[in-house]
Protein backbone atom coordinates (compact mmCIF):
# COMPACT_ATOMS: atom_id res chain seq x y z
CA UNK A 1 0.00 0.00 0.00
CA UNK A 2 1.22 3.46 -0.91
CA UNK A 3 1.66 5.81 2.11
CA UNK A 4 3.49 8.99 0.95
CA UNK A 5 5.90 10.40 3.53
CA UNK A 6 4.92 14.04 2.96
CA UNK A 7 1.26 13.64 4.05
CA UNK A 8 -0.54 13.52 7.41
CA UNK A 9 -3.17 10.90 8.18
CA UNK A 10 -6.25 10.28 10.31
CA UNK A 11 -7.26 7.07 12.06
CA UNK A 12 -10.31 7.04 9.77
CA UNK A 13 -8.08 6.77 6.67
CA UNK A 14 -8.15 10.30 5.28
CA UNK A 15 -4.96 12.14 4.26
CA UNK A 16 -4.13 15.85 4.16
CA UNK A 17 -1.52 17.72 2.17
CA UNK A 18 -0.61 21.18 3.51
CA UNK A 19 -0.55 23.71 0.67
CA UNK A 20 0.28 27.19 1.91
CA UNK A 21 -2.29 27.77 4.64
CA UNK A 22 -4.80 25.24 3.28
CA UNK A 23 -5.19 21.48 3.59
CA UNK A 24 -6.12 19.25 0.64
CA UNK A 25 -8.06 16.14 1.75
CA UNK A 26 -8.53 12.70 0.26
CA UNK A 27 -8.79 9.05 1.28
CA UNK A 28 -5.76 6.80 1.56
CA UNK A 29 -4.72 4.02 -0.78
CA UNK A 30 -5.63 1.60 2.00
CA UNK A 31 -9.15 3.11 2.23
CA UNK A 32 -9.77 3.02 -1.51
CA UNK A 33 -8.65 -0.62 -1.62
CA UNK A 34 -11.10 -1.46 1.16
CA UNK A 35 -13.90 0.50 -0.52
CA UNK A 36 -13.09 -0.63 -4.09
CA UNK A 37 -15.11 0.42 -7.13
CA UNK A 38 -16.15 3.91 -6.03
CA UNK A 39 -19.28 4.82 -8.02
CA UNK A 40 -20.46 8.03 -6.37
CA UNK A 41 -18.93 10.81 -4.28
CA UNK A 42 -21.01 13.35 -2.39
CA UNK A 43 -18.90 16.40 -1.57
CA UNK A 44 -19.52 19.33 0.79
CA UNK A 45 -20.39 22.70 -0.74
CA UNK A 46 -17.69 25.35 -1.15
CA UNK A 47 -18.11 27.68 1.84
CA UNK A 48 -19.43 24.93 4.12
CA UNK A 49 -18.05 24.73 7.66
CA UNK A 50 -16.59 21.37 8.57
CA UNK A 51 -15.55 20.12 11.97
CA UNK A 52 -12.62 17.82 12.71
CA UNK A 53 -13.74 14.17 13.03
CA UNK A 54 -17.29 14.98 11.81
CA UNK A 55 -18.67 13.52 8.55
CA UNK A 56 -18.03 15.91 5.65
CA UNK A 57 -18.47 13.76 2.52
CA UNK A 58 -19.82 10.38 1.44
CA UNK A 59 -17.99 7.93 -0.81
CA UNK A 60 -20.15 5.14 -2.21
CA UNK A 61 -18.89 1.89 -3.66
CA UNK A 62 -21.13 -0.67 -5.35
CA UNK A 63 -21.69 -2.37 -2.03
CA UNK A 64 -21.86 0.38 0.57
CA UNK A 65 -21.82 4.07 1.47
CA UNK A 66 -18.95 5.30 3.67
CA UNK A 67 -18.62 8.59 5.56
CA UNK A 68 -15.49 10.67 5.06
CA UNK A 69 -14.50 12.67 8.13
CA UNK A 70 -12.92 16.13 8.01
CA UNK A 71 -9.35 15.86 9.36
CA UNK A 72 -9.42 19.51 10.46
CA UNK A 73 -11.98 22.16 11.48
CA UNK A 74 -12.43 24.92 8.96
CA UNK A 75 -14.14 26.13 5.79
CA UNK A 76 -14.30 24.25 2.50
CA UNK A 77 -12.63 26.41 -0.16
CA UNK A 78 -12.57 23.95 -3.09
CA UNK A 79 -14.08 20.60 -4.06
CA UNK A 80 -13.02 18.13 -6.74
CA UNK A 81 -15.78 18.53 -9.31
CA UNK A 82 -14.13 16.00 -11.65
CA UNK A 83 -15.35 13.24 -9.31
CA UNK A 84 -18.92 13.86 -10.41
CA UNK A 85 -18.15 12.25 -13.77
CA UNK A 86 -15.16 10.15 -12.75
CA UNK A 87 -15.64 8.92 -9.17
CA UNK A 88 -13.17 6.10 -9.94
CA UNK A 89 -10.28 8.60 -9.62
CA UNK A 90 -10.60 7.85 -5.89
CA UNK A 91 -9.46 4.30 -6.72
CA UNK A 92 -6.98 4.96 -9.48
CA UNK A 93 -5.20 8.01 -8.02
CA UNK A 94 -6.20 8.50 -4.35
CA UNK A 95 -3.39 11.01 -3.60
CA UNK A 96 -3.69 12.88 -6.91
CA UNK A 97 -6.75 13.22 -9.14
CA UNK A 98 -8.86 11.49 -6.51
CA UNK A 99 -8.60 14.32 -3.96
CA UNK A 100 -11.95 15.30 -2.37
CA UNK A 101 -11.88 18.86 -1.00
CA UNK A 102 -9.65 21.64 0.36
CA UNK A 103 -10.10 23.12 3.85
CA UNK A 104 -8.98 26.52 5.08
CA UNK A 105 -8.26 25.43 8.67
CA UNK A 106 -9.45 27.44 11.64
CA UNK A 107 -7.17 25.79 14.17
CA UNK A 108 -3.90 24.88 12.43
CA UNK A 109 -2.61 23.29 15.66
CA UNK A 110 -5.02 20.40 14.99
CA UNK A 111 -2.46 19.21 12.42
CA UNK A 112 -0.22 18.11 15.29
CA UNK A 113 -2.86 15.56 16.33
CA UNK A 114 -2.70 13.78 12.95
CA UNK A 115 -0.46 10.81 12.25
CA UNK A 116 2.71 10.89 10.20
CA UNK A 117 3.33 8.27 7.51
CA UNK A 118 5.18 5.89 9.87
CA UNK A 119 2.37 5.99 12.45
CA UNK A 120 -0.25 5.46 9.73
CA UNK A 121 1.67 2.51 8.30
CA UNK A 122 1.71 1.02 11.80
CA UNK A 123 -2.05 1.55 12.09
CA UNK A 124 -2.78 -0.33 8.86
CA UNK A 125 -0.32 -3.06 9.80
CA UNK A 126 2.26 -2.41 7.10
CA UNK B 1 -15.32 -10.82 4.54
CA UNK B 2 -18.80 -10.76 6.06
CA UNK B 3 -21.03 -13.03 8.07
CA UNK B 4 -23.73 -14.46 5.78
CA UNK B 5 -26.19 -16.94 7.24
CA UNK B 6 -23.53 -18.08 9.69
CA UNK B 7 -20.86 -18.39 6.97
CA UNK B 8 -17.73 -16.28 6.75
CA UNK B 9 -17.80 -15.19 3.10
CA UNK B 10 -16.03 -12.70 0.83
CA UNK B 11 -18.01 -9.76 -0.57
CA UNK B 12 -15.46 -9.66 -3.37
CA UNK B 13 -12.22 -11.29 -4.47
CA UNK B 14 -10.89 -8.61 -6.84
CA UNK B 15 -13.67 -6.06 -7.14
CA UNK B 16 -17.43 -6.24 -7.59
CA UNK B 17 -17.45 -4.49 -10.98
CA UNK B 18 -14.78 -6.69 -12.52
CA UNK B 19 -16.46 -9.83 -11.16
CA UNK B 20 -19.86 -8.68 -12.40
CA UNK B 21 -18.57 -7.99 -15.92
CA UNK B 22 -16.73 -11.32 -16.00
CA UNK B 23 -20.05 -13.12 -15.46
CA UNK B 24 -21.92 -11.02 -18.04
CA UNK B 25 -19.17 -11.29 -20.69
CA UNK B 26 -17.03 -14.34 -19.92
CA UNK B 27 -17.41 -16.63 -16.90
CA UNK B 28 -17.28 -16.42 -13.12
CA UNK B 29 -17.29 -18.96 -10.31
CA UNK B 30 -19.13 -18.50 -7.01
CA UNK B 31 -18.70 -20.54 -3.86
CA UNK B 32 -22.29 -21.42 -2.91
CA UNK B 33 -21.38 -23.99 -0.25
CA UNK B 34 -23.48 -21.97 2.21
CA UNK B 35 -26.68 -23.04 0.42
CA UNK B 36 -28.58 -25.87 2.11
CA UNK B 37 -29.10 -29.33 0.60
CA UNK B 38 -32.14 -31.19 1.92
CA UNK B 39 -33.05 -34.62 0.52
CA UNK B 40 -36.69 -35.69 0.62
CA UNK B 41 -37.55 -39.28 -0.26
CA UNK B 42 -40.14 -42.02 0.14
CA UNK B 43 -43.31 -43.28 -1.48
CA UNK B 44 -45.27 -40.25 -0.21
CA UNK B 45 -42.57 -37.67 -1.04
CA UNK B 46 -44.25 -36.24 -4.15
CA UNK B 47 -47.69 -35.85 -2.57
CA UNK B 48 -46.17 -34.38 0.58
CA UNK B 49 -44.03 -31.82 -1.31
CA UNK B 50 -47.15 -30.76 -3.20
CA UNK B 51 -48.85 -29.98 0.13
CA UNK B 52 -45.74 -28.16 1.41
CA UNK B 53 -44.65 -26.10 -1.65
CA UNK B 54 -46.50 -23.68 -3.96
CA UNK B 55 -45.38 -25.02 -7.36
CA UNK B 56 -46.62 -28.34 -8.75
CA UNK B 57 -44.10 -31.15 -8.32
CA UNK B 58 -46.20 -33.35 -10.66
CA UNK B 59 -44.95 -31.21 -13.53
CA UNK B 60 -41.32 -32.23 -12.94
CA UNK B 61 -39.89 -34.88 -15.19
CA UNK B 62 -37.05 -37.00 -13.94
CA UNK B 63 -33.90 -34.88 -13.50
CA UNK B 64 -35.75 -31.61 -13.77
CA UNK B 65 -36.06 -28.73 -11.31
CA UNK B 66 -38.49 -25.93 -10.52
CA UNK B 67 -38.45 -22.73 -8.50
CA UNK B 68 -40.94 -22.82 -5.66
CA UNK B 69 -41.89 -21.38 -2.25
CA UNK B 70 -42.26 -22.70 1.25
CA UNK B 71 -45.03 -20.65 2.89
CA UNK B 72 -46.39 -20.17 6.38
CA UNK B 73 -50.12 -20.59 7.11
CA UNK B 74 -50.71 -16.91 6.28
CA UNK B 75 -49.20 -17.30 2.82
CA UNK B 76 -45.99 -15.45 3.77
CA UNK B 77 -42.67 -16.67 2.40
CA UNK B 78 -40.52 -18.75 4.73
CA UNK B 79 -38.09 -19.54 1.92
CA UNK B 80 -37.70 -19.65 -1.85
CA UNK B 81 -35.93 -22.71 -3.18
CA UNK B 82 -35.25 -25.04 -6.07
CA UNK B 83 -36.62 -28.57 -5.96
CA UNK B 84 -34.89 -31.14 -8.16
CA UNK B 85 -36.37 -34.56 -8.90
CA UNK B 86 -33.35 -36.87 -8.69
CA UNK B 87 -35.24 -40.17 -9.00
CA UNK B 88 -38.75 -41.49 -8.70
CA UNK B 89 -39.67 -40.53 -5.12
CA UNK B 90 -36.36 -38.78 -4.40
CA UNK B 91 -35.93 -35.00 -4.39
CA UNK B 92 -33.18 -32.51 -3.63
CA UNK B 93 -34.21 -29.14 -2.19
CA UNK B 94 -31.61 -26.35 -2.41
CA UNK B 95 -32.49 -23.70 0.17
CA UNK B 96 -31.07 -20.42 1.48
CA UNK B 97 -28.22 -20.68 3.99
CA UNK B 98 -29.82 -18.46 6.60
CA UNK B 99 -33.04 -20.52 6.46
CA UNK B 100 -31.71 -24.10 6.66
CA UNK B 101 -32.61 -24.62 10.32
CA UNK B 102 -36.02 -22.98 10.03
CA UNK B 103 -36.90 -24.80 6.79
CA UNK B 104 -35.88 -28.18 8.18
CA UNK B 105 -37.75 -27.57 11.46
CA UNK B 106 -40.86 -26.62 9.45
CA UNK B 107 -40.53 -29.75 7.29
CA UNK B 108 -40.04 -32.01 10.31
CA UNK B 109 -43.06 -30.46 12.03
CA UNK B 110 -45.22 -31.26 8.98
CA UNK B 111 -43.67 -34.57 7.91
CA UNK B 112 -45.91 -37.61 7.43
CA UNK B 113 -45.41 -41.39 7.21
CA UNK B 114 -43.75 -42.47 3.98
CA UNK B 115 -41.51 -39.38 3.82
CA UNK B 116 -37.89 -39.01 4.96
CA UNK B 117 -36.28 -35.56 5.32
CA UNK B 118 -32.47 -35.52 5.48
CA UNK B 119 -30.59 -32.27 5.99
CA UNK B 120 -27.20 -32.92 4.40
CA UNK B 121 -26.16 -29.27 4.07
CA UNK B 122 -22.91 -29.78 5.97
CA UNK B 123 -21.80 -32.67 3.74
CA UNK B 124 -22.12 -30.72 0.50
CA UNK B 125 -20.09 -27.98 -1.10
CA UNK B 126 -21.56 -26.01 -3.98
CA UNK B 127 -20.07 -23.99 -6.83
CA UNK B 128 -21.91 -21.91 -9.41
CA UNK B 129 -20.16 -21.45 -12.76
CA UNK B 130 -21.97 -18.68 -14.60
CA UNK B 131 -21.53 -16.72 -17.81
CA UNK B 132 -21.58 -17.11 -21.60
CA UNK B 133 -18.35 -19.13 -21.52
CA UNK B 134 -19.58 -21.55 -18.81
CA UNK B 135 -20.47 -24.15 -21.46
CA UNK B 136 -16.94 -24.10 -22.90
CA UNK B 137 -15.54 -24.52 -19.42
CA UNK B 138 -17.98 -27.36 -18.74
CA UNK B 139 -16.81 -29.32 -21.81
CA UNK B 140 -13.21 -28.68 -20.89
CA UNK B 141 -13.68 -29.68 -17.25
CA UNK B 142 -15.31 -33.01 -18.19
CA UNK B 143 -13.05 -33.45 -21.24
CA UNK B 144 -16.13 -33.80 -23.46
CA UNK B 145 -17.09 -37.08 -21.76
CA UNK B 146 -20.23 -35.75 -20.10
CA UNK B 147 -23.01 -34.09 -22.07
CA UNK B 148 -24.29 -30.79 -20.69
CA UNK B 149 -27.55 -30.91 -18.74
CA UNK B 150 -30.37 -28.97 -20.43
CA UNK B 151 -31.77 -25.79 -18.87
CA UNK B 152 -33.27 -26.61 -15.42
CA UNK B 153 -32.00 -30.17 -15.64
CA UNK B 154 -29.79 -31.93 -13.07
CA UNK B 155 -27.34 -34.76 -13.74
CA UNK B 156 -25.59 -37.14 -11.43
CA UNK B 157 -21.99 -37.74 -12.47
CA UNK B 158 -19.43 -40.10 -10.94
CA UNK B 159 -15.95 -38.64 -11.17
CA UNK B 160 -13.16 -40.56 -9.51
CA UNK B 161 -14.28 -41.19 -5.95
CA UNK B 162 -16.72 -38.29 -6.09
CA UNK B 163 -20.41 -38.00 -6.92
CA UNK B 164 -21.35 -34.65 -8.45
CA UNK B 165 -24.82 -33.26 -8.97
CA UNK B 166 -24.65 -30.80 -11.87
CA UNK B 167 -27.61 -28.54 -12.64
CA UNK B 168 -28.10 -26.04 -15.44
CA UNK B 169 -29.35 -23.35 -13.05
CA UNK B 170 -28.13 -20.10 -11.55
CA UNK B 171 -28.91 -16.75 -9.96
CA UNK B 172 -27.26 -14.38 -12.43
CA UNK B 173 -29.39 -14.36 -15.60
CA UNK B 174 -26.54 -15.95 -17.55
CA UNK B 175 -26.22 -19.49 -18.81
CA UNK B 176 -24.33 -21.69 -16.37
CA UNK B 177 -24.15 -24.58 -13.97
CA UNK B 178 -24.43 -25.26 -10.27
CA UNK B 179 -22.39 -28.16 -8.91
CA UNK B 180 -23.01 -29.90 -5.60
CA UNK B 181 -20.53 -32.44 -4.27
CA UNK B 182 -18.75 -33.73 -1.16
CA UNK B 183 -17.47 -30.84 0.95
CA UNK B 184 -13.97 -32.36 1.33
CA UNK B 185 -13.41 -32.00 -2.45
CA UNK B 186 -14.36 -28.29 -2.50
CA UNK B 187 -10.88 -26.76 -2.63
CA UNK B 188 -9.68 -29.16 -5.35
CA UNK B 189 -12.70 -28.55 -7.61
CA UNK B 190 -12.53 -24.77 -7.04
CA UNK B 191 -8.85 -24.72 -8.05
CA UNK B 192 -9.40 -26.98 -11.08
CA UNK B 193 -12.23 -24.76 -12.38
CA UNK B 194 -10.17 -21.58 -11.98
CA UNK B 195 -7.20 -23.25 -13.70
CA UNK B 196 -9.18 -24.60 -16.64
CA UNK B 197 -11.01 -21.29 -17.02
CA UNK B 198 -7.94 -19.04 -16.82
CA UNK B 199 -7.68 -18.34 -20.56
CA UNK B 200 -11.48 -17.83 -20.73
CA UNK B 201 -11.13 -14.85 -18.39
CA UNK B 202 -12.68 -16.58 -15.37
CA UNK B 203 -12.93 -14.66 -12.08
CA UNK B 204 -13.77 -15.92 -8.62
CA UNK B 205 -16.86 -13.96 -7.58
CA UNK B 206 -18.16 -12.95 -4.16
CA UNK B 207 -21.47 -11.99 -2.60
CA UNK B 208 -21.24 -8.43 -3.95
CA UNK B 209 -21.38 -9.46 -7.60
CA UNK B 210 -23.96 -12.14 -6.78
CA UNK B 211 -26.19 -9.34 -5.50
CA UNK B 212 -25.70 -6.91 -8.42
CA UNK B 213 -26.20 -9.70 -10.98
CA UNK B 214 -29.40 -11.02 -9.40
CA UNK B 215 -30.81 -7.53 -8.89
CA UNK B 216 -30.34 -6.60 -12.57
CA UNK B 217 -32.48 -9.69 -13.32
CA UNK B 218 -34.96 -8.78 -10.52
CA UNK B 219 -34.48 -12.16 -8.84
CA UNK B 220 -35.63 -11.72 -5.23
CA UNK B 221 -33.34 -12.24 -2.24
CA UNK B 222 -35.06 -13.83 0.74
CA UNK B 223 -34.78 -11.64 3.83
CA UNK B 224 -34.68 -8.51 1.64
CA UNK B 225 -37.33 -8.81 -1.09
CA UNK B 226 -39.18 -11.78 0.37
CA UNK B 227 -40.48 -12.03 3.91
CA UNK B 228 -42.90 -13.98 6.12
CA UNK B 229 -45.36 -11.08 5.81
CA UNK B 230 -45.34 -10.97 1.98
CA UNK B 231 -46.86 -13.57 -0.33
CA UNK B 232 -45.46 -14.74 -3.69
CA UNK B 233 -48.40 -12.97 -5.37
CA UNK B 234 -47.37 -9.66 -3.78
CA UNK B 235 -43.81 -10.44 -4.92
CA UNK B 236 -45.11 -10.79 -8.50
CA UNK B 237 -44.12 -14.48 -8.63
CA UNK B 238 -47.50 -16.16 -9.14
CA UNK B 239 -45.96 -18.13 -12.03
CA UNK B 240 -44.43 -20.37 -9.35
CA UNK B 241 -47.70 -20.88 -7.50
CA UNK B 242 -50.21 -23.50 -8.66
CA UNK B 243 -53.59 -22.56 -7.21
CA UNK B 244 -55.14 -25.45 -9.15
CA UNK B 245 -53.67 -27.73 -6.48
CA UNK B 246 -56.46 -28.53 -3.95
CA UNK B 247 -54.26 -27.88 -0.94
CA UNK B 248 -50.90 -26.53 0.17
CA UNK B 249 -49.83 -24.53 3.21
CA UNK B 250 -50.74 -20.87 2.69
CA UNK B 251 -53.12 -21.61 -0.20
CA UNK B 252 -56.19 -19.97 1.41
CA UNK B 253 -54.51 -16.56 1.62
CA UNK B 254 -53.20 -16.78 -1.94
CA UNK B 255 -56.62 -17.80 -3.30
CA UNK B 256 -58.16 -14.83 -1.48
CA UNK B 257 -55.54 -12.49 -2.97
CA UNK B 258 -56.09 -13.86 -6.46
CA UNK B 259 -59.80 -13.16 -6.00
CA UNK B 260 -59.51 -9.67 -4.49
CA UNK B 261 -56.12 -8.47 -5.70
CA UNK B 262 -53.07 -7.45 -3.65
CA UNK B 263 -52.48 -4.14 -1.87
CA UNK B 264 -48.77 -3.97 -2.69
CA UNK B 265 -46.62 -5.38 -5.44
CA UNK B 266 -42.86 -5.88 -5.62
CA UNK B 267 -41.64 -3.90 -8.62
CA UNK B 268 -38.21 -2.86 -9.90
CA UNK B 269 -37.24 0.77 -10.35
CA UNK B 270 -34.49 2.65 -12.12
CA UNK B 271 -33.05 6.01 -11.01
CA UNK B 272 -33.17 8.86 -13.51
CA UNK B 273 -29.76 10.29 -14.36
CA UNK B 274 -26.80 10.53 -12.04
CA UNK B 275 -27.79 9.92 -8.41
CA UNK B 276 -26.23 8.26 -5.39
CA UNK B 277 -26.89 4.51 -5.46
CA UNK B 278 -30.19 3.55 -3.85
CA UNK B 279 -29.90 0.97 -1.07
CA UNK B 280 -32.30 -1.12 1.00
CA UNK B 281 -34.62 0.67 3.48
CA UNK B 282 -34.67 4.06 1.73
CA UNK B 283 -38.06 5.81 1.81
CA UNK B 284 -40.03 6.15 -1.44
CA UNK B 285 -42.25 9.18 -2.06
CA UNK B 286 -45.14 9.71 -4.45
CA UNK B 287 -46.97 13.05 -4.70
CA UNK B 288 -44.95 14.26 -1.70
CA UNK B 289 -46.11 11.38 0.53
CA UNK B 290 -44.03 8.44 1.80
CA UNK B 291 -45.57 5.31 0.23
CA UNK B 292 -42.98 2.55 0.60
CA UNK B 293 -39.45 1.52 1.47
CA UNK B 294 -36.87 -0.01 -0.88
CA UNK B 295 -36.14 -3.70 -0.25
CA UNK B 296 -32.97 -3.83 -2.37
CA UNK B 297 -30.82 -1.32 -4.19
CA UNK B 298 -27.47 -0.90 -5.87
CA UNK B 299 -25.82 0.68 -8.84
CA UNK B 300 -26.23 -1.57 -11.86
CA UNK B 301 -22.76 -2.26 -13.29
CA UNK B 302 -24.28 -3.15 -16.67
CA UNK B 303 -26.57 -0.10 -16.97
CA UNK B 304 -24.39 2.32 -14.99
CA UNK B 305 -27.43 3.59 -13.10
CA UNK B 306 -29.07 3.09 -9.70
CA UNK B 307 -31.64 0.27 -9.53
CA UNK B 308 -33.70 -1.42 -6.86
CA UNK B 309 -36.96 -3.06 -5.85
CA UNK B 310 -39.79 -2.16 -3.51
CA UNK B 311 -43.31 -3.17 -2.50
CA UNK B 312 -45.33 -0.29 -3.96
CA UNK B 313 -49.07 0.27 -3.32
CA UNK B 314 -50.89 -1.39 -6.24
CA UNK B 315 -52.38 1.90 -7.47
CA UNK B 316 -48.83 3.12 -8.25
CA UNK B 317 -47.22 -0.22 -9.13
CA UNK B 318 -47.34 0.43 -12.86
CA UNK B 319 -44.61 0.55 -15.47
CA UNK B 320 -43.32 4.10 -16.14
CA UNK B 321 -44.85 5.46 -12.91
CA UNK B 322 -42.63 8.22 -11.49
CA UNK B 323 -41.49 7.97 -7.88
CA UNK B 324 -38.86 9.65 -5.69
CA UNK B 325 -36.27 7.98 -3.47
CA UNK B 326 -35.02 9.74 -0.35
CA UNK B 327 -31.24 9.44 -0.13
CA UNK B 328 -29.74 11.12 2.95
CA UNK B 329 -32.52 13.71 3.09
CA UNK B 330 -32.63 14.56 -0.62
CA UNK B 331 -35.18 13.14 -3.05
CA UNK B 332 -34.10 11.76 -6.40
CA UNK B 333 -36.45 10.79 -9.27
CA UNK B 334 -36.91 7.19 -10.37
CA UNK B 335 -39.33 5.26 -12.58
CA UNK B 336 -40.97 1.91 -12.11
CA UNK B 337 -39.77 -0.52 -14.74
CA UNK B 338 -40.58 -3.87 -16.27
CA UNK B 339 -38.72 -7.02 -15.17
CA UNK B 340 -35.92 -7.76 -15.83
CA UNK B 341 -33.92 -4.52 -15.66
CA UNK B 342 -31.10 -6.10 -17.69
CA UNK B 343 -32.30 -7.35 -21.05
CA UNK B 344 -30.09 -9.13 -23.50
Amino acid sequence: MNVPDDLKYTETHEWIRLEGGNARVGVTDHAQAELTDVVYVELPKVGAKVEAKAAAAVVESVKAAGDIYAPLTGTVVAVNEALENDPAFVNTDPYGEGWLFVIAPEAPDEVAQLKDAAAYRALTGE
Amino acid sequence: MVDFGGWHMPVQYGGILEEHHAVRNAVGVFDISHMGEVFVSGPEAKAWLNRLLTNNVDRLSLGECQYTFLLNEKGGVIDDLLVYQLDEGRYLLVVNASMIDEDVAWMRAHVCPGVTVENRSNEYAGLAVQGPRAVTLFDRFFEGKISRPARNEIKRVEMGCMTLFIARTGYTGEDGFELFFAAECAAAVWKAILEKGADLGIKPCGLGARDTLRLEMCYPLNGSDLSPTRTPLEAGLSFYVDLEKPEFIGRAKLAEQRQNGVHHRLVPFKMKGKTPPPRAHYTIFKNGQPIAETTSGTVSPTLGIGIGMAYIPSEFARINEEIEIDIRGRRFPATIEKKPLHKK
